[in-house]
């Protein structure tokens, strides 16, 4: 017999309130605010706003407080306000060419219109604790230089390469409309636009596995960094009552360009094939991966054997978004009590029918 | 809805898009200070500002076939003022009076006749924008590489 049960209100309200105290903390120690989390953990911010596949700095770094810094969870709750949003349509197209660099390096070549510039990175720091942090103090002030005459043009490397052929060309833009799934599922096969979507807001640690696992011969597709690039693009819309392009205001990207591996047939001469990653502020490892798994998951359109987890498409595509991983994974925790109960009947009679056979067994050689 | 009652030309369009530009960047103060020095009339509603998504796209390659890249959060304000003259503004955030004091400076600056005094009261803005892009452009400039190239030490 099935009795439906109901119970536990006073004790989650009760736990929702200690959960509030535990996300304050020591009362002693002061309030962290919601800017000083979109400033001074803005790389976390930046995650929040990539896997939440919303850009609202405020709005991420709020959701991270709220979720005592929970990466999943803070994407959990910025896809539950979207949701909550109409939409007034999609952008024009960014342009990262036009991007204003604040970090642009190739691993590709030396010298190139625009140079390298490093801007703020980890890379070549020693990664020894600064104890100086743990004291508030005042921070040195960046150096300053004056812009050379080319730092304002920042030509792809890709495009550099694709002058003499060396390297394939983008996918033309022919006008078909762009599949969104966040307002239909995903049929497979899904197109490279869908896909990269979907690697776009998908978990970092998950896709950076998967481009690791390239590396490591699952699926090896001989990469370089062509170029990495860092800064803020304009964003534009056309609003109907207007018909023309509104400035939105400006966004941080972070774009990788992956030179891999040649690609040439008996009528079409060798070239480097492209892998593409792009995100939202700034995350070179999370944009790097992306381009790793972009370019893995096209092995079929190259004519290469699919053969590991990261050039299959719906092994990817269906497993990397954290908020639907957490989710199903998470519910296993939620009251199972009936369909536990039936099991346990299950097991019951299983095991009389296995002791009930093995005694007439033992009966009958005796 | 009515664009505005003033016909814009091509160019127009143009010194239209960067004052929305400028709005944009700025910040709900200096917005508030450019239209206190307009003394600029109440405007009302044409439709109340209100918060929504634009999908952000990019393009495959980042010059190849578009994709959806992710959505950002905007918020829209429509004005009319006194005289019928309409505003729009668009900003990325969730500022809505930042968004009705643009969409009220962009109502002004159609009139011809007020164009010169709006871009006046925003020079602030613009001079505080343009300020903060070149000391990111000299502090970046400064991680610029220079490589040198060693002695080959044949010698």
């Amino acid at each position: 017999m099935y009795v439906a049960v109901k119970g536990g209100e006073a004790a989650i309200d009760n736990a929702h309130r200690l959960l509030a105290e535990a996300r304050r903390g020591d009362p002693a120690v002061p309030e962290l605010t919601v800017a000083q989390i979109r400033e001074q953990m803005a790389l976390l911010v930046d995650r929040v706003m990539a896997e939440g596949s919303l850009y609202d700095p405020d709005l991420a770094a709020l959701a991270l407080k709220q979720a005592r810094g929970d990466v999943v969870e803070a994407v959990f709750l910025v896809r539950a306000y979207r949701t909550t949003l109409p939409r007034f349509g999609a952008s024009a197209p960014v342009d990262t060419g036009a991007m204003a660099v604040a970090r642009r390096v190739s691993a590709t070549f030396k010298d190139l219109p625009g140079g390298q510039v490093l801007g703020p990175t980890f890379d070549y720091t020693h990664r020894l604790i600064d104890f100086a942090l743990a004291a508030e103090g005042e921070t040195e002030p960046a150096a300053e230089a004056e812009p050379r005459d080319d730092a304002g043009t920042c030509p792809r490397v890709t495009d550099l390469l694709a002058q003499d052929g060396l390297i394939e060309p983008s996918p033309p833009d022919d006008g078909a409309p762009v599949g969104d799934l966040t307002r239909e599922p995903v049929d497979y096969p899904a197109d490279r636009a869908l896909r990269l979507q979907a690697l776009a807001r998908g978990d970092e640690g998950f896709v950076l596995g998967l481009g690791y696992s390239t590396q490591r011969g699952y699926g090896r597709t001989h990469p370089f960094v062509g170029e990495i690039r860092v800064g803020e693009v304009a964003v534009d819309f056309v609003p109907e009552e207007l018909g023309f392009p509104v400035p939105l205001g400006r966004i941080r990207l972070t774009e990788c360009q992956m030179v891999n591996q040649f690609k040439g047939s008996g009528t079409a001469p060798p070239q480097f094939t492209r892998g593409y990653g792009l995100t939202f502020g700034q995350s070179e490892r999370k944009a790097m991966a992306m381009a790793l798994v972009d370019r893995a998951l096209r092995a079929e359109e190259l004519g290469e054997p699919v053969a590991s987890p990261a050039q299959d498409q719906e092994f990817v595509l269906a497993h990397c978004d954290s908020l639907q991983a957490t989710g199903f994974v998470e519910h296993l925790k939620l009251p199972h009590y009936v369909d536990f109960q039936a099991e346990l009947e299950l097991v019951r009679r299983l095991r009389a029918e296995f002791f009930r056979d093995s005694d007439s067994v033992q009966e009958a050689a005796e | 809805m009515a664009t505005s009652p003033h016909h814009l030309r091509p160019e127009e369009v143009a010194a239209r898009q960067a004052v929305m530009a400028l709005c944009a960047d700025a910040s709900r103060d200096d917005l508030d200070a450019a239209l206190q020095a307009l003394e600029a009339p109440a405007a009302e509603d044409l439709r109340p500002p209100e918060t929504g998504l634009v999908m952000a796209t990019g393009r495959i390659g980042g010059d190849g076939r578009p994709f959806n890249l992710g959505e950002v959060s905007v918020t829209r304000a429509a004005i009319r003022l006194p005289d019928g003259a309409t505003g729009f503004a668009y900003h990325l955030g969730r500022d809505r009076t930042k968004a009705r004091l643009a969409a009220t400076l962009d109502a002004l600056w159609q009139d011809p006749a007020r164009r010169a005094r709006v871009e006046d009261a925003l020079q602030p803005a613009a001079e505080k924008a343009k300020a903060a892009r070149y000391r990111a452009a000299r502090r970046t400039a400064a991680t610029r590489v220079d490589f040198l190239t060693l002695a080959r030490g044949e010698d």
